[in-house]
C-alpha cells in the first residue's frame, strides 16, 4: 500500500492548520456531493467492452468521413504515411526528451533539425524546440516581453484578430503578474482603420504588440507600420503564424517581428480535439536569454566529432527555478519530430506548392461563393491565404447542420466569438479539397440558403 | 583567493567599496571562482533606479550555474557597468576592479555595518569549506 504518510505527521499537520480531522477539510463541498453514488454497471468482459467502446467511438464524426472547410486554428492537411512510420519507432517514441540528453544523440539531432527548420521557416534568429501549443506559445511571448523589460512595461496589446483562444490563454498567463494590462479588444478590427486605431494604442508602457499572421480571418495584413512604430516606443512585437502560409508569404523576419509564434499542427499533426499539437517559438538572437524552453546546440565532442547538448540550460526553470522566464514551458517531443519529417519529406518546393495549392483552391472557392445569391465575402479587397470570411443568408449553425446531409463540414461560425459578426461564416480551404468538393459545396451552399 | 583589505563582504558573496560620496558593488573572487566561467552578465537595474537592500542587482550565469547578486544596501543607482555584457569573462579576471557591477549612492551607511570586513569574510569562507 502506498502511504505518503505516516498517521503521526497527518496530525502533526492538521494540528498547525487548526483543523480536527481530515473529513473536516470538506465542509465546504455539501454533503450530497461528498460520496457521490457512482452507478457503475457491473464488470463485461473484453470482447464486449472493444464492441461497445467501438459503438461509442463509431458516433463521431472525422474528416475521413466528410468533406471539411473547417479551420479556424486546425487545418486538414495531408500527411504522409511515412511520417507516422517514422514517428512510431520505438527509438523515437516518447514525447520527453530524455534525462541525461546527451546520450540520446539522435533525439537531440532531430531536435536541432526541427530547430534549423523553424528558423528558416520563419527567418528568425533562433527557435526552441517547442511548447504544447500556438496558444501557449503566444502566452510564452507576453512572458519573454513581461521579462525583457524587467516588468516595468505593463501593457499588452493584443489584436482583436488574434484566435480568441490564444488571447484567452494569453490572459490567463498573465493573470498572475502585478497590474499587466492585456488590451486590444475594445478595437474592432474589421477595416483598416481599426489597425491605425491600434497602433495608435502603443506607446512607451507597451510591452509587446501581437498580431497574426495571416489574422484569424484568413487576411494577410501587411503589418510593416505597426512594426516600425512599434520599435519607435520600443516595444517588441510578436507575430502569430500559420507554418504553411509561410510557404508563400513573406516570413516574419522580414517585417523585422522580434518574436514569431504558432501552431505547427499544419505541419504533419493529425486534427484531434485536444491535441497533442505543437507550439512552435522563434526570436532575435538578443532576447534567447528570456526564451522559455529546450535549446538544442551544435557542438564537437572530445575527439572533435560532431555532437549535440542542450544548451544555455541555466535560464530554464530545473537550475532558475521562480526566477526562470516560465515553469510551464513542457515540449512537445514527439510533435517537434513529425513536424521535421513532415518537412523533410515535403522539401522546400513540395513546402511551396502545398502552399500554393492551399491558396488557389481557397481562391476559387472564394469565387464560386461571391456569385452564390445570398452569399458575398466579407472582406473582398483583402488579400487572404487560404481562409476567407462569407456573409451567409442564414444563421451560421443552420446551414452547418444542412450541410451535414451533405457529407460537408462547413466553415466556422464566427458569431460564436465575435458576437458582431452573426451570419459570417469562416471557410477553410486546404490542397485536400478537390475542385469537384467545392463545387459541391458550392451548390449546397445554394441549395439551404433558404429556410 | 584574494580578499582585498578596505572592502566590505556581504554573506551572499557581494563586496562593496565606498570612495567619497559612492559606494561601488561587485561579487568577490570566491563567488567567481565558485561559479566557474562566466558566460552571461545581466544587470536587473539602470542608472537613476532607486534600491533596497536585497534587491536583485544582477543574474550571473556560468557554465553550471545561474546566480544572483544582491544588493547588499539601500540606494540610488549612479552608474552601471556596460562592458560586462559584451565581456562577462571579467568577473572571473578581475572581480574586484574590472569586474565592477554598479556605483550607487548609498540611502543610510550603516547598511555596510551588518556587512563583513575582509578578515571576518576569509574567515567565513575557511568556515564554508569546512
Amino acid at each position: 500500500m502506498f502511504t505518503p504518510h505516516t498517521s503521526l505527521e497527518v496530525e502533526e499537520m492538521l494540528k498547525e492548520i487548526g483543523v480536527a480531522t481530515i473529513e473536516e477539510l470538506f465542509d465546504k463541498v455539501p454533503e450530497k456531493y461528498r460520496f457521490p453514488e457512482l452507478n457503475l454497471p457491473a464488470g463485461i468482459s473484453e470482447m464486449e467492452i472493444a464492441s461497445e467502446l467501438k459503438e461509442i467511438a463509431s458516433a463521431n464524426a472525422s474528416t475521413e468521413d466528410f468533406v471539411s472547410f473547417l479551420g479556424a486554428g486546425a487545418y486538414d492537411h495531408y500527411i504522409p504515411a511515412a511520417v507516422d512510420m517514422l514517428l512510431r519507432r520505438g527509438e523515437f517514441y516518447t514525447a520527453y526528451t530524455p534525462y541525461q540528453p546527451e546520450i540520446s544523440q539522435g533525439t537531440l539531432q532531430a531536435i536541432f533539425e526541427f530547430q534549423s527548420l523553424m528558423t528558416e521557416l520563419t527567418g528568425m534568429d533562433v527557435s526552441n524546440a517547442s511548447h504544447y501549443d500556438g496558444a501557449t506559445a503566444a502566452a510564452e511571448a507576453a512572458n519573454l516581453a513581461y521579462h525583457f523589460f524587467r516588468g516595468k512595461r505593463k501593457k499588452m496589446l493584443v489584436a482583436r484578430s488574434v484566435n480568441p483562444q490564444y488571447r484567452e490563454v494569453i490572459r490567463t498567463y498573465m493573470q498572475g503578474f502585478d497590474d499587466v494590462q492585456v488590451l486590444g479588444d475594445e478595437v474592432n478590427l474589421g477595416d483598416s482603420s481599426g489597425f491605425e486605431e491600434l497602433t495608435d494604442m502603443i506607446d512607451q508602457n507597451t510591452a509587446l504588440v501581437v498580431v497574426q499572421y495571416p489574422d484569424f480571418f484568413g487576411r494577410v495584413i501587411n503589418y510593416t507600420k505597426l512594426v516600425n512604430y512599434s520599435h519607435d516606443q520600443g516595444a517588441l512585437v510578436a507575430f502569430i503564424f500559420n507554418p504553411t502560409a509561410l510557404g508563400l508569404l513573406k516570413p516574419p523576419g522580414a517585417f523585422d517581428a522580434d518574436i514569431a509564434v504558432g501552431d505547427g499542427q499544419p505541419l504533419g499533426i493529425p486534427i484531434s480535439f485536444g491535441g497533442p499539437y505543437l507550439g512552435i517559438f522563434t526570436t532575435k538572437q538578443k532576447y534567447i536569454r528570456k526564451m522559455a524552453g529546450r535549446l538544442v546546440g551544435e557542438t564537437v565532442d572530445v575527439e572533435g566529432n560532431k555532437a549535440y547538448v542542450l544548451t544555455l540550460t541555466a535560464r530554464e526553470q530545473h537550475i532558475r527555478r521562480e526566477r526562470s522566464t516560465s515553469n510551464i514551458c513542457t515540449n512537445q517531443g514527439l510533435m517537434t519530430l513529425a513536424t521535421t519529417i513532415y518537412l523533410s519529406l515535403l522539401g522546400k518546393q513540395g513546402f511551396k506548392q502545398v502552399a500554393n495549392l492551399c491558396y488557389q483552391k481557397a481562391h476559387y472557392a472564394a469565387q464560386q461563393i461571391a456569385q452564390l445569391d445570398g452569399y458575398q465575402l466579407a472582406f473582398p479587397d483583402e488579400p487572404f491565404f487560404h481562409e476567407f470570411v462569407v456573409k451567409t443568408p442564414r444563421p451560421v449553425n443552420e446551414i452547418n447542420l444542412r450541410l451535414q446531409d451533405h457529407w460537408i463540414l462547413g466553415g466556422f461560425d464566427l458569431s460564436e466569438v465575435y458576437p458582431e459578426m452573426q451570419n459570417q461564416m469562416l471557410v477553410a480551404v486546404t490542397e485536400k479539397i478537390s475542385k469537384n468538393d467545392i463545387d459541391e459545396f458550392t451548390a449546397a451552399l445554394q441549395e439551404v440558403a433558404h429556410v | 583567493m584574494k580578499t582585498p583589505q578596505g572592502l566590505k563582504y556581504a554573506k551572499t558573496d557581494e563586496w562593496i567599496k565606498v570612495e567619497g560620496n559612492q559606494a561601488i558593488v561587485g561579487i568577490s573572487d570566491y563567488a567567481q571562482d565558485h561559479l566557474s566561467d562566466v558566460v552571461y552578465v545581466e544587470l536587473m537595474v539602470e542608472e537613476g533606479d532607486t534600491v533596497s537592500k536585497g534587491d536583485t542587482l544582477a543574474t550571473v550565469e556560468s557554465v553550471k550555474a545561474a546566480a544572483d547578486v544582491i544588493f547588499p544596501a539601500s540606494g540610488k543607482i549612479l552608474e552601471i557597468n556596460e562592458d560586462l555584457a559584451d565581456s562577462p569573462e571579467t568577473l572571473n579576471n578581475d572581480p574586484y576592479e574590472a569586474g565592477w557591477m554598479i556605483k550607487m549612492s548609498l540611502d543610510d551607511p550603516s547598511d555596510l555595518d551588518a556587512l563583513m570586513d575582509a578578515d571576518a569574510y576569509t574567515a567565513y569562507n575557511k568556515e564554508r569549506e569546512g
